[in-house]
């Protein structure tokens, strides 16, 4: 499959802009400036890039607890989701929702999600309202390994199977449902074998190779789309941050995985080994990627300082937007 | 105007708002074949794109609806008896009730479910619970609660065309219950109670297949010139508190029927509101009828126990009037 210049550069943009706002939502969380919990994706930018580059605009995403990484790769603005993070009210959400809780509708993010598995029902009824709406959208269904041992998990690929709905259910496994490792909980070593239980094709990927990604990804929307039917794509991947930002301060270190484990996996950065690629394969010149790194930490400082600057919301809107 | 049953009034009420707009469709667990005749028919009509059996699934399909609701289209959502929506409570409170609100307003969320609800003769306690007022308590939904069919098919239309998630609760003893309905557009609108007859000496607010009761109760009374005022709020949330207000003014009386249990109930809320907003006007104690804390029995005589029925509705208002 080639993969064109300008969708090479858009997956690296996606990934450094990714990069960028996760550690600043990390630093600007343990400097107390975010209320709540904020769990960020360090680590894993390259499956919500990958995915989201073999995406339309009109397709749609619905995401988890651990999503800013999807949101950003589906489009969404770094200042706008900064703010609502700080809970201001220029944010997404006018500061309603927050880090878990981020919605675009214009770009067809339906959502983070702050419980587990929640968001795969309405990926796949995303799917349906497209077939009864007489649409070609795909919508992708992201959720964690520790999601599907929910019940929602298996629901939603039985229901979006039956009806040959077109979704794709991204797994990122990142190894640990919150800070239990997944191989003690989960009956499987692959998440992508519980495709076959519900009729469904099921492939693992390897997650930090955002090419690897793409190309699975455009294959199992392109089947979606066509009608044929659901996708389960397994991404491996790994969490080099916490469960949730702050941890170590009720963990400590060394909780629950080993330093080892984390630095193992921080040599397969994605976003090195791709730079790799692009050099290597001379596909995109060191100096393009440079620059594309700057103009990512600029649009960064410029989300910040809208967030910072934007005004917190009054109570008084404290009972707005409950009903339509 | 035709005599049509409870039943009949809901499927002619898909049937009319599914002619209506064509991104309405119909989910739910025997949907196709209409089980229960509330959907019979309408697959001949719609087809099998719009009528769509699902599996047993509740918390996959009522999530379904969800994110069809996000994706523009309006789907209704049968969940076949409400004791169900138990399965699927992290997707109608956590997911259908919040996403608005939680998207800053983004969000419509245009869905209707429908389930069965009441004690109807021996289906024990998980057919037979009366679960609204497990709702109650949380923002963003509404509740409707038809005690006949006129209503039924009016506040039906009206749910349908909503841009909310509203759950409407369908008693399975009205099923047979016939009266004249109007046919075509007849829309009942949400937080407007029906004042079912007019009394002087003592509000009587029933709910759902209480009304029925309730209306017995008041004609008997009324052979002993005992007024009773009988007020069906219609729709739980929203709640015409003004029309229940101005009868406690008018009576200094309320008696408050209801078929779910006593404590943290729809009867526990509307006393809350009448104690809160109307104490001025009371002459009585505010009286709650409503099933035993118990869970719903299975065999006749315990069932009978266990329900709010004429006899307490009676004694209840003649605590009350002191007769």
């Amino acid at each position: 499959m080639d993969i064109s210049k300008d969708k090479l550069l858009e997956m690296y943009r996606t990934m450094q802009k990714i990069r960028h706002f996760e550690s600043k939502a990390r630093d600007l969380a343990l400097a107390g400036e975010i209320p709540g919990f904020v769990h960020v994706s360090i680590g894993e930018e390259a499956s919500a890039a990958g995915v989201c580059a073999a995406l339309r605009k009109t397709d749609r995403i619905t995401s988890t607890h651990r999503g800013h990484g999807h949101l950003i790769a589906k489009g969404g603005r770094l200042d706008k989701m900064m703010a609502e993070i700080l809970g201001k009210r220029t944010g997404y959400c006018k500061g309603k929702g927050g880090s878990m809780h981020i919605v675009d509708y214009s770009l067809g993010i339906l959502g983070a999600n702050g419980i587990v598995g929640g968001g795969l029902p309405i990926a796949t009824g995303s799917a349906l309202g497209a077939v009864i709406a007489g649409k070609d959208d795909v919508t992708v269904g992201f959720f964690g390994d520790g999601a599907s041992n929910e019940g929602t998990f298996h629901e939603s690929l039985n229901l979006a199977a039956v009806w040959k709905l077109p979704v794709v259910f991204v797994c990122e496994n990142n190894g640990f449902g919150e800070f239990t490792p997944m191989a003690t909980v989960t009956s499987v070593k692959d998440i992508a074998i519980r495709a076959a239980a519900y009729g469904m094709p099921g492939q693992i990927v390897d997650g930090n190779d955002v090419i690897e990604v793409f190309q699975h990804t455009s294959a199992a929307v392109a089947r979606a789309r066509a009608g044929e039917g659901p996708t389960l794509l397994e991404c491996k991947t790994y969490r080099w941050e916490g469960h949730v930002v702050g941890e170590q301060a009720f963990l400590g270190d060394g909780a629950y995985r080993e330093k080892s484990e984390i630095e193992a996996w921080k040599l397969k950065c994605p976003l090195v080994r791709f730079e790799k690629w692009c050099v290597e394969s001379g596909k995109i010149s060191s100096a393009e990627l440079k620059k594309i790194v700057a103009d990512t930490e600029k649009e960064m400082e410029e989300a910040i300082a809208f967030a910072r600057s934007s005004e917190l919301p009054a109570a008084s809107e404290v009972t707005d937007d409950v009903y339509a | 105007m035709a005599q049509i049953n409870f039943i009949q009034a809901i499927n002619q009420a898909l049937a009319e708002e599914m002619e209506r707009d064509p991104l309405t469709f119909l989910m739910g667990e025997d949907v196709v074949l209409g089980a229960f005749g509330a959907t019979k028919g309408l697959i001949d009509k719609f087809g099998a794109k719009r009528v769509r059996n699902t599996p047993i699934s509740e918390a996959g399909f009522v999530g379904a609806a969800v994110g069809a609701a996000m994706a523009g289209t309006r789907p209704i959502c049968e969940v076949e008896f409400a004791g169900f929506f138990y399965c699927a409570c992290e997707q109608v409170c956590n997911q259908a009730a919040k996403l608005r609100y939680m998207s800053g307003g983004q969000a419509t969320m245009p869905i209707t479910f429908r389930a069965v609800f009441g004690a109807m003769g021996g289906a024990a306690a998980q057919h037979s619970e009366t679960v609204y007022a497990q709702f109650l308590s949380v923002p963003g939904l509404k509740l409707v609660v038809p005690s006949g069919p006129s209503d039924m098919k009016g506040l039906l239309k009206t749910a349908i065309r909503d841009n909310n998630p509203v759950i409407v609760f369908e008693h399975g003893a009205l099923g047979g219950l016939k009266e004249e309905v109007p046919a075509g557009e007849h829309l009942v609108p949400f937080g407007k109670a029906a004042v079912k007859r007019e009394g002087s000496n003592v509000t009587l607010v029933a709910i759902g297949a209480m009304v029925q009761k309730a209306m017995k109760v008041a004609e008997k009374l009324e052979r002993e010139n005992i007024s009773v005022e009988v007020i069906d709020p219609r729709t739980l949330i929203p709640l015409d508190e003004n029309a229940i207000l101005a009868s406690v003014e008018k009576t200094n009386r309320i008696v408050i029927a209801d078929e779910g249990h006593l404590r943290g109930g729809a009867a526990a809320d509307i006393a809350a509101i009448v104690a809160d907003k109307g104490f001025d006007f009371l002459d009585a104690p505010v009286r709650r009828v409503t099933s035993l804390d118990v869970p719903i029995p299975f065999s006749p005589p315990l069932e009978k126990a266990a329900i709010a029925d004429e006899g307490r509705i009676e004694a209840a208002i003649r605590d009350v009037v002191g007769r």
